[in-house]
């Protein structure tokens, strides 16, 4: 660690309009990201949808660490490490299920489900022990948003409605697409693994720059409207929320189009039982606004990346090694909308995605080519000079601004600095 | 039941079609793999297990007849990026054995594959069960159904951007 900078060096490493190139390769950077970053913040965790029942349990991820996402007897959501407090097994083997308590297969001790332990073998042996001391490890705060479970290895630090700030309303968004406004995360995830540097999976969630390059070959034949977003004339906007949360605004174009349910390429009358329940739901103007405005494209920091019709959750697990577990969002209440939800998704992303596997590409190809010595750099000034405020005083751009990246970069040279 | 002959002969006839598509797959032959291929063709490599159910749950790919199209015309426009350069590929198919066969039905064949893909990430194996529906459309054998069962489909996969 005697390697990683000092706080005056992360101003060397990160500059207002380029970054070095290390920050994307050298291990000893990557542990203290996770030390700063990953082990700290606020980080996307799952969906209370996942565990919908007493006792359900998941297992997910916080970078490297496997937790367990349980719902406990009482109907709370717990995070627990998947370590058992003996000798440090993996008390769960299995992706999900429901259980009320875990036993390790080592020696027997056995779990509550919120992470009490409740007996060992023989317990002769362990005389006058306090078993309230022997608990799973659990993730010191979690907090929900809207059934977006997030958790945060800090005991202290600021809120999860802090940490969220002005992008929290990108999911109050979101959510409305349901008529009963809840997402369900209930498709399962496809997983992808890219050996590359999870930043620049981060960083090109919202970078408008570069669709009509990398995606130029299904856009061309699928006859697809949605180059044109990112297109010179685009009047789509990039935004950064502050906090490394990012955002791709395309609702400016869709309003010039002016058509329900023109941003998911289909329309109200192929989507009857959809409609008649959003305007059920929200009455006939707003469900309209609604359904022409679109879905999000919004970049939680630093893992939760909503992308209109799909959810990707980044997974670090080594400085050159990174998991996309990616789902298609579904709506509660909204069963048409959520089967064409399913196939769109199913078609664009995972490791055949049509789209994702060549944005796949280009994170592995960027990977091995940041290793080169010189330039050094990596230029992020595009649209520096014409940056601009939003009416509630975020930074906005050009869609093909790299004013996301800016300002992912910004909160992140705030986090490694802080310790 | 087919007697023994027509059953030898017709395990030679699936045979050399799965080698074919073998070879045209490892070669790259978009347009000729897509031939092989009846109108109402579907395509599938499930995620997350063997029998998932394709409506509901993620799949790696769930391709109707018309995304499979979709596919190969990415792929002939060459800037697909993920297989540009292409992949360099062999597999070894084997264990192929006849189902079930119903009279003027579709013919399940299954059988099982490895695939040795030299990218420009590196080198993969994938390793695989191929359940197979085949029909004789105009005296030809052709896919209507071809279900790829990945091994470690439950795990984080690199990207499977050549024809599996």
């Amino acid at each position: 660690m005697n390697v990683v900078p000092r706080a005056s060096q992360w101003d060397e490493l990160i500059r207002p309009d380029r970054v070095h190139g290390s920050l994307y390769s050298d291990p000893a950077i990557f542990e203290a990201e996770l030390q700063n970053i990953w082990y700290r913040t606020w980080v996307y965790v799952g969906h209370e949808s996942e565990v919908p029942n007493a006792n359900d349990y998941v297992v997910k991820s916080i970078g490297p660490q496997s937790v367990i996402m349980t719902r406990d007897e009482q109907g709370k959501v717990n995070l627990l490490l998947n370590r058992c407090s003996h000798r440090g097994n993996q008390v769960c083997s299995y992706d999900k299920g429901n259980a009320r308590s875990f036993t390790c297969p080592f020696h027997s001790w056995t779990f509550a489900n919120d992470g009490r332990l409740v007996g060992y073998a023989f317990p002769d042996g362990y005389e006058g022990q306090d078993k309230s001391k022997l608990a799973l490890g659990r993730v010191a705060r979690v907090q929900s948003y809207r059934g977006f479970v997030f958790g945060s290895f800090a005991a202290e630090g600021p809120t999860l409605e802090e940490h969220l700030g002005g992008a929290a309303e990108t999911i109050d968004r979101l959510v409305r697409f349901s008529p009963e406004g809840e997402v369900e995360v209930t498709a399962g995830f496809l997983k992808h693994r890219v050996k590359a540097n999870w930043k620049f999976i981060l960083e090109n969630e919202c970078d408008g720059y570069h669709p009509a390059f990398v995606h130029s070959s299904i856009f061309g034949v699928a006859d697809s409207a949605i180059g044109k977003l990112y297109g010179g004339a685009s009047t789509a906007v990039t935004r950064d929320y502050g906090n490394g949360h990012t955002e791709i605004d395309l609702r400016p174009e869709f309003r010039k189009r002016d058509a329900p349910m023109s941003w998911f390429g289909t329309t109200e009358e192929r989507l009857p039982d959809y409609t008649a329940r959003m305007k059920a739901a929200h009455g006939d103007q707003k469900a309209r606004e609604i359904m022409i405005d679109g879905t999000p494209h919004v970049m939680i920091f630093p893992n939760l990346f909503i992308a209109e019709i799909q959810m990707f959750v980044i997974q670090p697990l080594a400085v050159d090694d990174s998991v996309q577990h990616v789902t298609a969002l579904q709506f509660k209440g909204a069963p048409d909308m959520n089967r064409r939800l399913r196939q769109q998704t199913m078609g664009s992303v995972g490791p055949a995605g049509l789209l994702l596997a060549d944005d796949s590409e280009m994170y592995e190809r960027c990977h091995r080519g940041v290793l080169a010595r010189n330039p050094e750099w990596i230029f992020l000034g595009r649209g520096e000079k014409r940056e601009r405020q939003d009416g509630l005083g975020f930074k906005i751009g050009h869609v093909t601004d790299e004013i996301p990246s800016r300002g992912i970069w910004r909160h992140y040279h705030s986090l490694m600095e802080a310790v | 039941m087919l007697s023994r002959e027509s059953s030898a002969t017709l395990i030679s006839a699936v045979t050399a079609f799965i080698y074919k598509e073998a070879r045209l797959q490892d070669e790259h032959a978009y347009e000729a793999w897509e031939a092989l291929w009846t109108d109402d063709g579907v395509y599938w490599v499930p995620a997350n297990g063997d029998d998932i159910d394709p409506e509901k749950e993620m799949s790696i790919i769930y391709d109707n007849r018309s995304r499979i199209s979709l596919r190969i015309k990415q792929l002939l426009t060459g800037k697909r990026h993920t297989q540009t350069p292409q992949s360099r590929l062999r597999r070894l198919v084997s264990n192929i054995e006849l189902l079930d066969q119903q009279p003027g039905g579709d013919i399940s064949v299954a059988s099982n594959s490895m695939v040795f893909e030299s990218s420009l990430r590196d080198d993969t194996i994938w390793a695989a069960r191929n359940e197979y529906r085949l029909r004789y459309v105009d005296g030809e054998l052709k896919m209507a159904y071809k279900k790829v069962i990945l091994v470690n489909n439950e795990k984080a996969l690199f990207t499977l951007s050549f024809l599996i």
